[in-house]
């Protein structure tokens, strides 16, 4: 009895400390000092990275590195107001490529969370041997500045003054823009319905812009009704056109009969500043052998767009829209600076494309 | 069980506010008995003062009495000799509508009468214009609506001729007439070819009431560009975006060009500026170049960066 009191507190006592060990970040230390694979190297950096210890991170790095803390440090956390800014470092999953004695090559695929949802971010490292353990070569980011410089914007913008509700009825007022859906198409996807289409701002004032749809049975009942949340540009500018997809979710084609579209238009007050140029788009695969429509935003103004999201419509040989994808941009678009963008396709549709079109929504602080 | 005229009265004449105001038809229904004659006209104009002559039966024809006026929207409830004539005020008739009068003498006797109060001479002119913005030359596309009413905004039923007066920015204006049918007169016109404001005024006697319709430009009509190189980037650069009816489409508006190289697919969406869109691309190569606008397409050209257009 005596014997097994002591076995059992010395059991809690040990099982207590490596508890504690754990929670203090031991094992991620342990993974550090012990980066005895080029994986572990990898994964003992995204524990750091994850933590937020960029210093920590930093000093892990290869000495061969270019890069610098602050370069580093912008890569990593983000900065004027980007994406990255918001999001967390969520998973990291590495997988070897190629390796000998001294140096390895491994692929990092990032997820990080954001109030946008997940972003991935595929990059392949090399990774060097360092007497015992292993370090990470992290390449300098390529952060392109402009020479200063005085950018003058003289784009149209909008605002507008609407009736005064202490008038009688029957006064003057100015209408809603006038939006048209030009084209819709629902389809089957699996365990979904999926209405898209394009929609055209028909009128010569700004709309703030809403796609709802409905799906009606065979007796006109409905069986759902959704709108197109953030897969459309809600803001559109004079004969702008916007492609936009509704998404129901646990809905089987078959049991639909006929869809009620409804689009509603605001007036707004706009700018048409600023002027995102989407240049030298194609569709290729990416790291992970997705199939992924690649191209470059490039701000044409004086002012950063915080966070810009692509918005990608794909037509078929008849020029009927087939799909509608979307993605964030987590970096801030700085003026004139290009930066890359991938928008995931899925392989069935990249099988049918003939054409594409891309368009950018953009959020600009107002303190910019 | 049946009730007695006396008793139903002595019921209604507990009756106060907006109960009696319900209640009192109920009290003069045609189950009570005859309480005096009431000589009421059969139509009177709104805000019109008149009187109504009391006169009494042989039953009721001393004592005082009771009167009461029930209109749309208000009670009137008056002490009144019989024999004398009851004084109905402008301001007790301004709504239009059945009005129904209710004597009922110190014997518990009641007696009514129906008169119509219609509105008066015209003297508002509600007046909805829509669009506020229109394209141009289009067919059927400015409706123009106008409702008339009195002094008091009763809506006056009787037939009236609304005069609407068009003045375009440019041209010469014009006229058209419509009768007002139950208060309501329209007409539906096309849009001019020229853009410009429209003002469009609804005239009945010394009434008027003007609005303002904006007529702006249609779509985008014979859209072409042209280009100017210059090493390896290009400015391209619209005519004057203007719609078939030679209109220029307003600032802000969106022009997409699209150019296709061996890098891939640039696009750029850019709004005009002073009547043209413009756009600097740098070319690989041989590229081509398309220009819309809205659902407009435009001409498209083939770019050297070596020189040849």
């Amino acid at each position: 009895m005596k014997w097994a009191l002591s076995a059992f507190l010395a059991i809690a006592t040990a099982v207590l400390v490596a508890f504690a060990w754990l929670q203090s970040g031991g094992l991620k230390q342990h993974a550090m000092f012990s980066a005895g694979t080029p994986e572990e190297a990898v994964q003992a950096l995204m524990s750091e990275i994850r933590a937020h210890d960029y210093q920590q991170a930093y000093a892990s790095l290869d000495r061969s590195s270019d890069t610098d803390l602050a370069s580093f440090i912008r890569e990593m956390a983000g900065s004027d107001g980007s994406l990255r800014t918001y999001s967390s470092l969520q998973t990291a999953e590495v997988s070897p490529l190629h390796a000998d004695h001294d140096e390895a090559l491994v692929r990092l695929r990032m997820n990080w969370s954001s109030a946008l949802g997940s972003l991935d971010d595929v990059r392949d490292l090399r990774v060097r041997r360092d007497g015992s353990v292993w370090r990470v070569v992290w390449p300098k980011p390529a952060f392109s500045t402009v020479p200063p410089q005085v950018v003058s914007v003289n784009y149209l913008s909008w605002d507008v003054i609407g009736r005064n509700t202490s008038q009688n009825w029957g006064a003057q007022d100015v209408d809603s823009p006038k939006v048209r859906i030009t084209s819709m198409n629902a389809i089957s996807r699996p365990g979904r319905v999926v209405i898209l289409g394009e929609v055209e701002n028909e009128d010569t004032v700004p709309a703030y812009l809403n796609v709802n749809a409905t799906l009606l049975k065979a007796d006109g009942s409905p069986i759902e009704e959704e709108g197109s949340f953030d897969l459309i540009s809600h803001v559109l500018l004079p004969k702008q056109v916007s492609p936009y997809r509704i998404d129901f979710p646990g809905v089987r084609m078959d049991a639909v009969k006929s869809v009620r579209m409804d689009a509603r238009a605001l007036l707004v007050p706009a700018s048409a500043d600023p002027v995102i140029a989407v240049t030298d788009q194609g569709v290729s695969k990416d790291g992970l052998n997705r199939t992924v429509l690649k191209g470059e935003l490039v701000n044409q103004s004086g002012r950063p767009v915080n966070i810009a999201q692509v918005l990608a419509a794909y037509y078929d040989n008849f020029g009927k829209v087939i799909w509608v994808s979307d993605g964030y941009v987590d970096q801030a678009l700085m003026p004139q600076v290009p930066v890359a963008f991938a928008v995931d396709i899925p392989d069935d549709i990249a099988a049918r494309l003939k054409n594409y079109r891309v368009i950018v929504n953009h959020y600009s602080r107002s303190s910019n | 069980m049946k009730r007695t005229t006396r008793s139903n009265f002595a019921f209604c004449k507990r009756l106060t506010g907006s109960v009696l105001l319900f209640a009192l038809p109920w009290c003069a229904s045609p189950g009570w008995a005859q309480a005096g004659k009431l000589l009421v006209p059969t139509t009177v104009g709104a805000g019109q003062t008149f009187s109504i002559p009391v006169v009494g039966s042989g039953q009721a024809g001393s004592g005082q009495a009771t009167f009461y006026l029930l209109g749309p929207d208000h009670v009137v409830k008056r002490h009144v000799s019989p024999g004398s004539e009851v004084q109905i005020q402008s301001s007790d008739v301004r709504s239009a509508g059945l009005y129904q009068v209710i004597l009922c003498d110190s014997k518990s006797s009641c007696t009514s009468a129906t008169f119509e109060v219609k509105a008066a001479p015209p003297a508002h002119l509600s007046f909805f214009l829509h669009p506020s913005r229109v394209p141009v030359s289009t067919r059927d596309s400015i409706d123009a609506t106008a409702f008339v009413f009195d002094q008091y905004f009763n809506l006056v039923w009787a037939p009236a001729v609304v005069d609407f007066r068009i003045t375009p920015a440019s041209g010469t204006g014009f006229s058209r007439r419509g009768t007002t049918r139950n208060g309501v007169a329209w007409m539906r016109m096309d849009s001019t070819p020229h853009e410009g404001s429209v003002r469009v005024t609804a005239v009945l006697g010394n009434v008027e009431e003007a609005r303002v319709i904006q007529q702006v430009a249609a779509e985008a009509c014979a859209l072409r560009m042209k280009t100017v190189a210059s090493g390896n980037r290009v400015t391209l650069e619209t005519d004057p975006v203007r719609d078939c009816s030679g209109n220029t489409l307003p600032d802000g508006t969106i022009v997409s060009f699209t150019k296709i190289d061996k890098l891939g697919k640039s696009t750029v969406d850019t709004p005009i500026k002073k009547g043209i869109a413009r756009v600097q691309f740098s070319v690989h190569g041989r590229a081509q170049i398309s220009v819309a606008c809205g659902v407009v397409l435009g001409n498209e050209v083939a770019v050297a960066v070596n020189g040849g257009l």
